[in-house]
């Protein structure tokens, strides 16, 4: 049977957009199918939107780098703002585990030309105004890096998607890939069968589920987080900043927040110990924590107004690093999931990815790179990224 | 204090000079009554403008008076607070809110930690109004331990602004008492429970996971952990969208209430009110008694929503009550100045040509209210044990909310294993309650060859019967046996007075044809809500017809007043014994015919602000669903930012759901927004409490 499209791309999130973007933009046919009513509905709108290239997973980096470069020059490319911020990002380090860490990082950084440095704690507090000065011993600064509206970045992808040709359908629902012979040949869904020589689980949170469906097992595994934001106040804040410790109230890893184009505070601290699942509602307990851990940091956020909470979904791998790829043993069908809550600053450059192999071009990620992301290799081998 | 203030109220007790207190506001000294509201004191001193929006510097004033919006946002010794929950303090400086306000730099390092106090009870009721009152009462009547919150620093809910005395049953739900009057008997019988503890000022800002409610209680966050949630959170007002409905000046019939009859301001002198429900019918009333002038109330229905006593004893007054009519335009600068109108065809369609306008200050808004149940949804999907009651489960009167309340605590009980039942009597009483305005069936015919007799212009089904518990005689019955049927006179009168001064829908007067032996004159006595020195004994004053047409002239023999009254006057009139039947009121204006403006220009799409938070325009939300196709107001949000902002889509969120409507697209084809906490914004210390203070975890 002929195929209806050139490419399936199933979930339209963080990197099903611009996975669609980018094939529409090389002309080809592209269905994208959604289980909900609109783009971005997903996981992709509990993003906080923070964009950097400065991790310390050379995959990671390069994917960053690219999707820095594809959301910063998305409103001369487009005419469409998705508030874009390059404020960059600050790590302060209150500590010598933490400064070392940092400063560690750096290395590796460095050797791949990323735009970070070490500041002293001058610097640092001319780079986020109000800072708490007790015991800054000084952090690092990258100002290439920045955020993004993650709401309008997905409206924006999908529009541009859809100019070029790409077709969504919501509210559709992937029941089973169609697979013969080690070969996808399209997707069931709750409305009809669609066929394809490529289909692409963008998934996110759902994206073992999918896999599943063409026999695979990918250790894909959702972790719950939780943010919030405030009611906006005047510009004060450029910088997304990262606060490395572990929180003294025993239940946090890092926070990290930052003052979006809306000018409102956003943040977001990672659970300590990791809280494992789907569960979207909002605990009562994140906002006391991430408050305290707000004003410690910058002491006059104390005059701050809550406008919202919210809970997301960080779809880990067993070693921090996203799953792109072919898929083994089933021909066809291409892997961009288990992003680990990075699903959105690194989608633009994921797409890209998945584009580039779908169409049989060359992807921006060396072989060797991308070898490191690939569905195929031992999730279990080394140790996690220091800088998730 | 010579400023906007209600000074003189023929029912509400308006204090004397007193204490004052002196604040600043952009550098200018204000004075204001001790712990009033900012932006009631503001408004006293007749500042209408708090601050201008981000987006466009549009002009920002009060809105909702009852904290669920930002429009009143200002600045406060440095901090972001909203004027309406805001009580004055001496020598506060407030600063009005340009664009965002600016975090004060105040950058000493604070040892605050997480706080959280947690707490236990059997049933949390949101809300301490009517309903949660009631259902307080009995669950405390099993020893049920009960928490009670309520975002007001008093309880009563609503019937706390109301000035007019309420319909129902004279037995069972204290009909013909003012609604002021039942709040306070209502809150003081609950007071006096043992099990049952009281939060006022305390908001219930969000469900969290595994069940727990979190309220602000006095400005700390407090997580509760109920067995079940009754939700008795009232209604909220439908907002209407037209061009000039976000200038300062056009807000809700419930914030002018709290304006007027809570904090005793006057924002306005010429009022205009959109919607001749009960809602926009009564307040109507409510601004008279003020000493506001209502130079209008349309209404886009060929009749009232309303009851027909409501609307007739506006009419008697002298205010016009325009139906088929509806609000095309608010105009003004930076407040309301003017208010277009026009007819509308039988498709509610503005008919051109036919506009109107009236030079006004202010337009109240009052199309329907809309229950405030999403903490009950949320609840549900949660897996708490949740209930609503009230105008929070249906919209209805007070009197039904009473029941409400009852029913569902009765309800509660026997879903916790109590051997209660909900007595088959208050289902019937509560669905008389419920029940909408009837057709109009017109009046008993007037007693032939009688002196002394009341005329009961009781004409449409009410659930109502105080005129039948206070005759002496048992003269007034009510044939049908129950609350809507109409009264009749089926024996003898004293004269006594006492159906006129209790009938809640002014309907009856009293006619006495003994006082002149010629027989060419008569004295009718009519009830009196107004300003007492719009009327003075000796006086000559015009008379009105049941539905407000002229009669004749009166002279004023004498005023009568007192507490077996209740809190009402009765005019005693001197009238021609030929007019006695027919005068039902007394005219206090007269109504000035509005001025023809043919040809006012069409409404534009882009003129009409849909969301108030983020300034999005009708015409925005046409290209943006036109442009989109979706059907999730996910996306509109997403894409819009409406319903972003402080009120979290509680006021646009129809309005643009309306929009879908008109483009062809259902609205229950259209996904829902997802609601999160927190139901009103919380000020970030609400979480933090000082490192020593032995309360935090």
């Amino acid at each position: 049977m002929a195929a209806d499209v050139d490419a399936i791309v199933i979930g339209a999130g963080s990197v099903g957009n611009p996975t669609a973007y980018f094939l529409a933009r090389e002309g080809r046919r592209v269905l994208v199918l959604d289980e909900l009513s609109a783009s971005g509905q997903g996981q992709n709108k509990a993003a906080i939107g923070g964009v950097r290239a400065t991790h310390s997973d050379p995959a990671k980096i390069r994917l960053g780098q690219e999707s820095l470069e594809i959301f910063s020059h998305w409103k001369e490319e487009t005419g469409t703002d998705i508030g874009w911020k390059p404020g960059g990002y600050c790590f302060p380090a209150y500590d010598e585990t933490t400064e070392s860490t940092l400063r560690t990082l750096l290395g590796v950084q460095h050797a791949y030309h990323l735009g970070i440095e070490w500041r002293d704690p001058a610097e640092i507090r001319r780079v986020v105004p109000g800072i708490n000065p007790e015991g800054l011993r000084g952090g690092t600064y990258s100002p290439g890096d920045g955020q993004v509206n993650p709401l309008k970045a997905a409206e924006s992808f999908t529009h541009e998607a859809v100019r070029r040709g790409a077709e969504y359908h919501y509210r559709e629902k992937v029941t089973d890939l169609l697979v013969d012979d080690h070969t996808v040949r399209g997707v069931r869904t709750d409305r009809g069968e669609y066929r394809a020589p490529v289909v692409i689980n963008t998934a996110g949170a759902r994206g073992s589920q999918i896999a599943r469906m063409a026999g695979l097992e990918l250790p894909v595994a959702p972790e719950s987080h939780e943010a919030g934001i405030s009611a906006p106040v005047k510009e004060f804040l450029a910088p997304l900043v990262v606060d490395l410790r572990p929180g003294p109230e025993g239940k946090t890893a890092n926070f990290y927040f930052g003052q979006d184009a809306d000018q409102q505070v956003i943040f977001c601290y990672t659970p300590r110990p990791a809280v494992p699942g789907e569960n979207r509602t909002s605990t009562f307990e994140f906002m006391p924590i991430a408050a305290a851990r707000l004003v410690s940091l910058i002491p006059r956020l104390k005059n701050l107004t809550i406008r919202r909470v919210w809970r997301g979904l960080y779809p880990m791998t067993p070693d921090g690093s996203p799953i792109v790829g072919w898929a083994p043993d089933v021909k066809g069908l291409l892997l961009g999931i288990g992003l680990c809550g990075q699903g959105f600053m690194l989608g633009p450059g994921v797409g890209r990815t998945l584009a580039a192999l779908a169409s049989g071009t060359r992807p921006i990620l060396d072989p060797d790179v991308l070898a490191t992301l690939s569905p195929s290799r031992d999730f279990y081998r080394g140790t996690k990224e220091s800088l998730r | 204090m010579p400023m906007d203030r209600v000074l003189r109220h023929p029912v509400l007790d308006v204090p004397g000079p007193g204490p004052t207190v002196e604040f600043t506001f952009d550098g200018r000294p204000i004075t204001a009554r001790p712990s009033e509201p900012i932006s009631s004191a503001l408004i006293a001193n007749g500042i209408h403008i708090f601050g201008r929006h981000e987006r466009d510097g549009a002009p920002q004033g009060i809105f909702c008076a009852n904290g669920q919006c930002a429009q009143c946002l200002v600045v406060v010794d440095g901090r972001p607070v909203k004027a309406c929950l805001t009580p004055v303090r001496p020598g506060m400086v407030v600063r009005s809110t340009v664009g965002y306000p600016e975090l004060a730099p105040d950058d000493a390092p604070v040892s605050l930690v997480p706080r959280v106090d947690e707490v236990r009870t059997e049933v949390l009721i949101v809300g301490g109004g009517p309903a949660g009152l009631e259902a307080a009462r009995e669950l405390a009547a099993r020893e049920l331990d009960v928490t009670i919150c309520d975002d007001k620093p008093t309880l009563g809910g609503k019937l706390s602004l109301q000035t007019h005395n309420f319909f129902g049953s004279v037995a069972d739900c204290h009909a013909g008492d003012r609604g002021q009057a039942i709040g306070e008997l209502l809150a003081a019988e609950v007071a006096a429970l043992p099990t049952v503890e009281i939060w006022t000022e305390s908001p219930v800002v969000g469900v969290f996971d595994g069940g727990v409610v979190g309220v602000v209680r006095r400005g700390r966050f407090t997580a509760v952990r109920p067995k079940v949630l009754l939700v008795a959170a009232g209604a909220r007002e439908k907002a209407l969208a037209f061009p000039g409905a976000d200038l300062p000046g056009v807000y809700g019939a419930g914030a002018f209430q709290t304006l007027v009859n809570r904090d005793l301001v006057l924002p306005s002198r010429r009022l205009f009110i959109v919607g001749a429900g009960n809602v926009g019918l009564i307040v109507a009333y409510q601004a008279l008694q003020a000493g506001v002038d209502v130079v209008a109330v349309v209404e886009m229905l060929p009749e009232v929503g309303g009851y027909k006593v409501h609307r007739d004893k506006l009419l008697r007054l002298g205010v016009p009550v325009y139906t088929s009519h509806t609000v095309l335009r608010a105009e003004g600068r930076e407040h309301v100045e003017r208010v277009i109108a026009a007819r509308v065809d039988p498709k509610f369609h503005p008919i051109p040509g036919s506009e109107v306008a009236f030079d006004v200050d202010t337009v109240l808004v009052a199309v329907g209210l809309s229950p405030v149940n999403e903490l009950f949804e949320e609840a549900r999907r949660i897996g708490l044990r949740a209930y609503a009651a009230g105008d929070a489960r249906e919209i209805a009167e007070a009197s039904a909310a009473i029941f409400s309340g009852r029913i569902v605590a009765r309800t509660i009980l026997k879903d916790l294993g109590f051997p209660d039942t909900v007595p088959e009597a208050w289902r019937q009483r509560a669905l008389e309650l419920s029940a909408h305005p009837g057709p109009v069936l017109g009046v008993y015919p007037v007693p032939a060859e009688r002196r002394v007799y009341p005329l009961l212009r009781c004409e449409q089904e009410i659930p109502c019967n105080p005129c039948t518990e206070v005759c002496p005689l048992d003269s007034i019955t009510i044939l049908e046996g129950n609350l809507l049927g109409r009264p009749k006179l089926v024996g003898d009168c004293s004269g006594c007075l006492k159906c006129v001064a209790v009938c809640p829908g002014l309907a009856i007067t009293l006619v006495d044809r003994r006082v002149d032996p010629t027989g060419a004159r008569a004295r009718v006595t009519v009830p009196w809500e107004m300003p007492e020195e719009w009327v003075h004994p000796g006086e000559v004053v015009p008379t009105s017809g049941r539905e407000g047409e002229p009669v004749g002239e009166a002279r004023v023999v004498r005023i009568l007043a007192g507490r077996a009254l209740h809190h009402r006057r009765l005019l005693v009139l001197d009238v021609p014994a030929s007019e006695a039947d027919r005068v039902a009121g007394v005219r206090v204006r007269d109504p000035v015919p509005p001025r023809p403006v043919p040809g006012a220009p069409p409404v534009r799409d882009d003129e009409v602000v849909l969301c108030r938070c983020e300034r999005v325009t009708r015409a925005s939300v046409i290209e943006y669903l036109r442009a989109t196709g979706t059907r999730d107001m996910n996306a509109v949000k997403a894409g819009l930012r409406s319903g972003m902002g402080p009120c979290g889509g509680r006021t646009c969120g129809e309005l643009i759901l309306r929009v879908f409507r008109e483009l062809g697209i259902e609205p229950g084809s259209v996904t829902p927004g997802v609601p999160r906490p927190f139901t009103q914004e919380v000020p970030i210390t609400a979480f933090l409490s000082e490192e020593n203070d032995g309360r935090g975890r």
